[in-house]
Formats: structure tokens, sequence, C-alpha cells
């Protein structure tokens, strides 16, 4: 059907200039070329999903590692440099690997459907964002392959604080993979949210008003632009810690005048930004979740994404609360320790706005519901504790503790986690068309919260009695032991709770029960949907009447299908559904940039003249980069029609490319 | 901006929700990110300059601000060019695009052959390199990337230039991928050898003892390169022909715009830089 397309494209305008045969649109939609090649947001959210899980697997394999080594006094299962790694790689992988990841998953899946959109902005952008991700995540891994004494995995804690990792104290390769690994993630983090940012402005259905927009969309448009302002910082501290590394520069080597202080603040002015870009996508995600199954709208709308925005902003001006023990100085203490407590007022309004939501409603206690309910409570604990960070002087005890771990597992975990647990369960059923298991996914749940809490809320005794965080041992006369044990067991429950949890998920994917179209009887556009979408997403663009578009739909279905079925003829005489082609040259960039950071991170620096393997293979990369978005560029944008005929059936036509 | 890429062609650019075309809006949040890359760049040079270590280098011994102002003006005089170049791919013309655009990479070039020579004057007359003062760590660091984000945007240019020759339908032309490469090669080499025969041209200048002594030096040193550049001259203008009708027009006015906000910004920045790093030494 293709080939006979494109012959009659030919025979139709024989004057048009040949395109050479490897420009040539790849139409595979299947197999290995067609995930390679996929520009459809679905599909790439997929794949964001699929590796975010599998990391996250392997970085809860990694902490229950660590949670062993801890579990009595003088334990030796690892050596403090197996530790070291371990506790490096966990904390890296759980944030860049996972749940942004997860996250991007569910902007590139759910957002875009939600606006009533057919994709994204840059369809071929996104492809490069996803590849360019996996490039990095293979970066920050591939030390664990390589041999220990010159490479290894990175070892310098997910702060990575100089003079830790400056090549006088590590010499060995290991930071190199983490920089450059970190460098191209923020490269695939910063284009995934430029596209987001321009879709949510720019691709909005008719009549999707900004104040229309689901709280969910919101939170995504707030926290790619956290990304696009907070990633430089990290990327320039990055090249800076690379200068010094590779080049002999002094930007935080103290011998040369430099301070290593600095890296503090750049690190934190990234950091600090960083926290809210992994919890405001859950707070979206439970902006969602609650008001379907409150059976009512979401209190205080505009309140909640004012407060989501607020967090946003406020967000920048408090990264020196990770630093209060530095000597900053009073008015400094003093101003960033008013501006974060200043953020618990928005964080508090949005409880109160979900509570709100809750309040009066006819709640239907399903798994999401459950990992939402969960999330509210945990959330909130976990800011408690923050707030007692925010006092300087209090904070001065608590820092480095085990207190700040507990504090901070209880909003990534009790938080952050478990609304994209929460997002799983909700949104599965429309993006495999099967619905998870009700009774195990309330097993899981429970299991999870018991694990959770038995794990980590110890650790708040723990941290006030003094245990140092990033140590890989203790002495039994500490007073620490119980408490130690039994965070241990609870982290063993925690594993047993998410193995079920991802067990069962995947056992849904192939067999669970089939469901049919708006399974959570939703409130928002992508249940308007049949399950999973179609690639094209809608047959035709919906006209927005409300904030809650497809619930406003349903009580109106004589006037909506009208309007539809006028909108359909409209694209059908405008040439009928406009499809983006697949391209494979987003994948060449990325995989450029994969050799080129290979060669950049695996080699020795060679001091002879000339052009040996480091340079050699990082300019290799580069040119591999190039060529790829110069043809990325040459293959032009231009796509295909579809149109649906009476039965629905899709019908490809390529006679008019543009 | 909007009702005029609808007016080309209204079946197929998509109308956006807010009338802004979606590459300059891309352009514009990339520039927001960009922002911040030069902020932090430009806050660690000018702290170190609150805390310059003991011993340290006096930036006011090392720079020379005459030969920064003049490439300065260039560099601002080349965004006047990308505006002109913006403003006739809007009417349609593209042989007036392809002047400005050809000028802003010129400029540009120029920029970039006064940062070379900056460059090598600091390492090699005024001791300062990379690593062996603070200063010139953050000194190089900064004002390197700013001379990477020229040197893409040159880059960039070259290749909407050459993009400017792909031929449209009815042309008979069919070869027009490979010619597109080789063209865009043979601009990049011609543009290379330009710089690598001035800043010759000017080493001689400066170590001979007279004109005459200079030149003969420079012509046998800068043989091949003078040479080499002509053939790359030729191939330009050969590559340039007219050969009909071209696939470049109004329709690419938003790609040559975007571009161009890339280009002011990168002006706009070393206005800042320049500021701050070389005028604020001599208050």
């Amino acid at each position: 059907m293709d080939a006979s397309a494109n012959t009659a494209y030919l025979t139709k305008e024989e004057q048009a200039p040949a395109a050479p045969k490897f420009l040539a649109h790849p139409t595979a939609k299947t197999g290995l070329m067609g995930w390679l090649t996929t520009v459809d947001h679905k599909k790439i959210g997929f794949l964001y999903g699929f590796f975010a899980l599998i990391f996250f697997l392997i970085g809860g394999f990694e902490a229950l590692l660590i949670r062993t080594q801890l579990m009595v006094p003088n334990n030796n299962v690892l050596t403090a440099q197996q530790y070291n790694t371990l506790f490096t790689m966990h904390g890296t992988t759980m944030i860049f690997l996972a749940v942004m990841p997860l996250s991007s998953a569910f902007f590139n899946f759910i957002m875009p459907l939600q606006i009533g959109a057919r994709d994204v902005a840059f369809p071929r952008l996104n492809a490069f964002s996803l590849w360019t991700f996996v490039a990095g995540a293979i970066i920050l891994n591939i030390g664990w392959f390589l041999p220990a004494d010159k490479y290894g995995a990175p070892d310098g804690a997910w702060v990575g604080y100089p003079p830790i990792t400056s090549k006088t104290f590590n010499p060995k390769h290991s930071i190199d993979f983490w920089v450059m690994g970190l460098q191209l993630l923020g490269v695939a983090s910063i284009a995934a949210s430029l596209n987001f940012i321009v879709t949510i402005i720019n691709m909005r259905a008719p009549g999707m008003t900004m104040m229309r927009l689901p709280v969910f969309v919101w939170m995504t448009l707030v926290t790619s632009f956290l990304i696009i302002l907070s990633f430089p910082a990290i990327t320039i501290a990055l090249v800076q810690l690379m200068m010094d590394r590779n080049f002999s520069t002094s930007f935080f080597e103290v011998s040369g005048g430099g301070m290593p202080i600095l890296w503090q603040h750049l690190f934190w002015v990234f950091g600090h930004p960083e926290v809210y870009i992994l919890i405001l996508p859950a707070m979206g995600i439970i902006s969602e979740i609650l008001p379907t199954f409150s059976r009512k709208p979401l209190f205080g709308y505009p309140i909640v994404v004012f407060s989501g925005a607020c967090i946003g902003f406020l967000g920048f001006a408090v990264w020196s609360h990770h630093m209060f023990t530095t000597g900053m100085g009073t008015v400094a203490t003093a101003a960033f320790a008013l501006a974060t407590m200043a953020i618990a007022v928005p964080t508090g309004v949005k409880i109160f706005n979900w509570i709100g939501t809750l309040w009066g409603g006819h709640l239907m206690m399903r798994t999401p519901m459950l990992f939402a309910l969960g999330f509210v409570w945990m959330f909130m604990l976990g800011g408690m504790s923050g707030i007692m960070h925010s006092a300087a002087p209090a904070d001065a005890q608590q820092h480095d503790s085990y207190f700040v771990v507990a504090h901070f597992h209880y909003v990534l975990i009790g938080g952050s986690i478990f609304a994209l647990l929460a997002g799983l369960h909700y949104w599965f059923p429309l993006m495999f068309g099967r619905k998870v298991s009700e009774g195990w996914g309330r097993v899981s749940f429970w299991v999870i919260f018991v694990g959770f809490n038995v794990t980590f809320f110890p650790m708040h005794f723990l941290g006030l009695n003094g245990m140092p965080r990033r140590t890989f041992t203790y002495d039994p006369n500490l007073g620490w032991n119980s408490a130690n044990f039994i965070a241990t067991m609870g982290a063993y429950v925690l594993g047993i709770g998410m193995f079920i949890y991802f067990a069962v998920l995947a056992y849904t994917y192939f067999k669970g029960e089939k469901v049919g179209r708006d399974y959570w009887d939703g409130r928002t556009l992508e249940w308007s949907l049949q399950n999973p979408p179609p690639e094209y997403n809608f047959s035709a663009i919906p006209t927005v009447h409300a904030r809650d578009a497809w619930w406003y739909e349903k009580h109106n279905q004589a006037e909506v299908e009208k309007e539809r079925a006028q909108h359909a003829k409209e694209e059908e005489a405008h040439g009928g559904i406009h499809m983006p082609y697949g391209s494979i040259w987003p994948f060449v960039a990325s995989m450029g940039l994969l050799v080129a950071a290979i060669g950049a991170t695996c080699f020795d620096a060679n001091p002879n003249p000339g052009i040996h393997a480091k340079l050699g293979i990082t300019l290799v990369g580069g040119v591999i980069t190039f060529l790829g978005i110069y043809f990325w560029s040459l293959e032009g944008n231009e796509g295909y029609h579809l149109h649906l005929d009476k039965d629905g059936k899709v019908v490809e036509d390529h006679s008019h490319r543009h | 901006m909007s009702s005029h890429a609808a007016t080309i062609d209204h079946h197929h650019d998509p109308t956006t929700s807010t009338g802004i075309p979606n590459k300059k809006l891309l352009m514009w949040a990339f520039l927001a990110s960009d922002c911040m890359f030069f902020g932090t760049l430009i806050s660690t040079h000018l702290i170190y300059r609150l805390h310059p270590p003991a011993g340290g280098l006096d930036p006011k011994a090392v720079f020379s601000p005459e030969l920064t102002s003049f490439s300065t003006f260039i560099l601002l005089m080349s965004s006047l060019m990308m505006a002109l170049a913006v403003t006739a791919i809007q009417k349609g013309n593209v042989k007036s695009c392809r002047w400005s655009l050809l000028t802003t990479i010129f400029f540009g070039m120029i920029f970039l052959g006064c940062q070379v020579y900056e460059f090598q004057h600091f390492v090699y007359d005024k001791k300062m390199t990379l690593s062996n003062s603070l200063l010139g760590t953050t000194f190089y660091t900064l004002t390197g990337t700013h001379g990477c984000h020229v040197a893409i945007g040159v880059l960039w240019l070259v290749l909407m230039y050459v993009r400017s020759f792909k031929p449209g339908t009815g042309s008979a032309q069919r070869t027009w991928f490979s010619a597109q490469i080789l063209h865009a090669a043979t601009l990049i080499v011609l543009l290379l050898l330009v710089l690598k025969v001035t800043l010759g041209l000017v080493h001689a200048l400066q170590v001979e003892p007279g004109f005459g002594a200079a030149m003969t030096s420079f012509l046998k040193h800068e043989f091949l390169g003078i040479a080499g550049m002509m053939l790359a001259l030729w191939g330009c203008v050969w590559f340039a022909r007219p050969r009909g009708p071209v696939q470049f027009g109004v329709a690419n006015a938003i790609d040559v715009e975007s571009m161009g906000l890339y280009w002011h910004f990168v002006d706009i920045v070393w206005i800042v830089i320049f500021t701050a790093v070389y005028l604020l030494e001599y208050l």
C-alpha cells in the first residue's frame, strides 16, 4: 500500500527533484525499525516508561544491598568502596533514570491527549530526547562492566562535591562517567522540556484555554520551565568539573585559588529546583486521580495551579538551605530559612485543596485512589520534617544525618513514587486496554505502604541519635542497632511489595482483563479515546467547553457529536488527518553523542601531539551527531495523511506530502 | 508572523493556539535556558574576580580593549545584516537574503578571527593559559563558550545559505543532495582558509621588520592556503550559479527568523560579557 502510494507520487510530479534513497521516510510501524524510527508520542512515552522501570528495579536492588550492609553493626557484606559506589548509583539512578523518565513517560503519553493534540510540537526532537536519555543512562552505568581499578561505577555521591570528585582524590574514570552521563541526561531533559513547553502553549485544542488545562498539564508546564532554567547551572558546573579533571583548570582546585564551595552553590541552584522537578509531576497526577475517584471536580482549581507555579518560582530561591552548615553568614542563612518556610505555604494550600476535593465526595476506594491517599498522607509527613530542616539551628543538628535520609525518602517514595505508581494503575486501562487486578493492586499497595514506613520511619530516630549518612558501617555500642535492623526488614518488605506490584503489572500487560473505553468514568479528554489510543489520537480534534472537558462531553452528547461531525468534515476537506513521518536521524544523532561520550570518558588523555583514541573517538561521535542533525533537517518535516472511512478504518494517503 | 504564515499555506501550517509559530516559541524558550548557561559562567568569572587568588594576574595587564571593541562592533553589525536577511526572506527576496546571510557569515568570521588572535596573543605574549591562573580558567571558559556559540551560529548560517539553493519543482537538477553537501563543505573550507591566511598575514606583519619582508614571508608560508582559498572561492561561485527555481522562499522565513533570534541573542550575550569581563576592569 505504501509502495503504490509512492509510485503514484513520482508519476504525478515527475519534475520533482529526487531525494537520495537513504533520506526516504521510513514506513515501518512495527519491529525494531518501527521502534527506532518512531515519532509517536505514545510509543516514545512507552519506551521512557519501559527504561525507567528497568532502572527503578536496578536502583531498588542497589538500595537492598545498602540496607543489607547496614542491617547489623560492623557488617562486611560490602566493602567501603562498594558501599560508596552503591549509594552514589542508587541516588543518581533513582533521580535521573527512574523518577524523571517515569514522569517524562506520563508527560509524553498523557499530556498531548489531555490537551486534545495529535502529537507533540516537534515529534522528531522528542525521539532525540528519548535516545539521548538512553545514551546518558548507558554512560552512567558503563563503569559496572569495566575494571574497577581504573574505571568502576561513579562513587562521589549524587551531589559530586569536589574535592571528592577532583582528579587528585578520584583519579579513576568513574567520575568522568558520572559527569558525561549527567551531561547527556541534561541535554535530553532540556530538549524534551522545550518540546513540552511549545506543545502545551501552542497545540491546545480549540476552547482549551490555559485555565481549562488539566492540572497534570499545568504541572508538566511548570516542571518543564524548571528543567530548562535549572539544568544549565549543573551543566556548567559539570563542564567546570570536567575542565578541572581533564585540562588542569582550577575552578574548584584550592591550590589554584578555586573554591570548592562554588560547586555546592551551582549544584544546589540546580539541585533544589530538581526536587520540585521530581514532585510537581506527582502532584499533577494526584490532582487528576483524586477528582476522578471522588466523583467531584478538583476543589479550588485556580489555587492549585497557582500554588504549583508558586512552588516553582520559590524553588529557585531556597538552594542554600542545603548548605546551612557551610558558614554563609547570618543574613544569608536567615533569608534562605525564611524562603524555605514560605514554600510550605503553597504546598499546604495544595494539601488542603486535595482534602477539599475528597470532602463530601462519593469516594471510590480503588487501587489508584489508595496510592493517591497514601501520597497525601506520606508526602505531608515528609513535608513536616522538611519544615524542621528549614529552621537553620535545628538543621545544624540534622545535617547529613539519617534524619535527612528519612525526610527525602518520605517525599520521594511517599511522594513521587506513590503518585507514579498510582498513575500507572490509573492510566493502564487507557494505555493498554487492560485493567490491573484490583485485589492484587490492593495487596501491593498495603505491602508497599507498610514496608515503606517500617523502613524509613525509624531513620528519623537514627538521625536524631546521631547516625551520619553515607557511612558504610557502625559500631554496636552506639544505640543504632535495633532501628537499623527494623529498617532493613522494612526494606525487604518494601522490595517484596514492589515485586508484587510489577509482577502484576507485567502479567496484566499480557494477560489482563480487557476493558472498554473510559474505564474509570474519567473527567479529562484522554478518556474520550478508545484504548489503546490510535496513532492519530483524535479522529476529529475536539472543541473544549469546560474545565473537565470529557465530563462535559458525556453530559452534552448531542451537541458534541454534531460538532465532531462538523470538524471531521472540515478536516477531510483540508486533506484528512495529518501525520508526521518517522525518522531514523534523531536516533543517529543520539548514538553519535553516545560514541563521543565513550571517547571522552573511557580513554586517558595522551600528552603527545596528534589525534589519539580519546580525541579521535570523540570527534567521530561529534561528526555522527552533526550528520544526524544535518540529514534530519534535509529530510524535512513533511508528513502524510490519514482518512477514516465509514467504518472508522484507516486509509493512508501519501499522494500529497507536506 | 502567524497571519503571515497562514497566508502562505493555509493547508498545512497548523494554526497554533497562540498564533506564535512553534519554531519561534521553541527558540525563545531555548534562549531563556541559554541565559542561565551564560549566567552561570559569568557569575563564576565575577565571583573569582571579587575573590582573586593572591598573586593572580591583573586583567588590565592582559586585555587589549581596542581589539575587543572592534570585534564587538563587528558582531553588532553582523546582527544588523542578520535582521536584513530576515526582512528579505519575509518579502520573498531570496537573492537579497543570500547576500545578507553571506555578510553575516563574513562578520561572524571576523569576530571569530579576532578571538583566535586574542587567545593566542594572551597565551604566548601575555602568558595567561587555561591552567596557569584562575583568571585564565574563567576567562577562556566563558569567552570560549561564547565563541562556540558564534561558531555554531556561523555553521547554521552556512547551512541555511546552502539550503537556499535546494532546487524546486520544475528544476531539472537531480543531484541536489550531493550538491548541498559539497556546497556546504566548500564554503566551510573557504571560511577556514580565509581565517588561516588572514591570521598568517597579521602574523607576518607583526614579526617581519618591513612591509616587503612581511609580504615575502607571508606568500612563502601561505602560498598553499591562498591557492586553496581561490579554488574554494571558485567552487562556491560555481555552486551558486543560477540553476532554475529553488525551494526556498517566504515559507522559510520562520527558519531564518529563528536562526536570527539565536544570532541576536549570542550578540547580546557578548555585550554583557564585554561589559562585565572587560569594561568593568577599567572603572
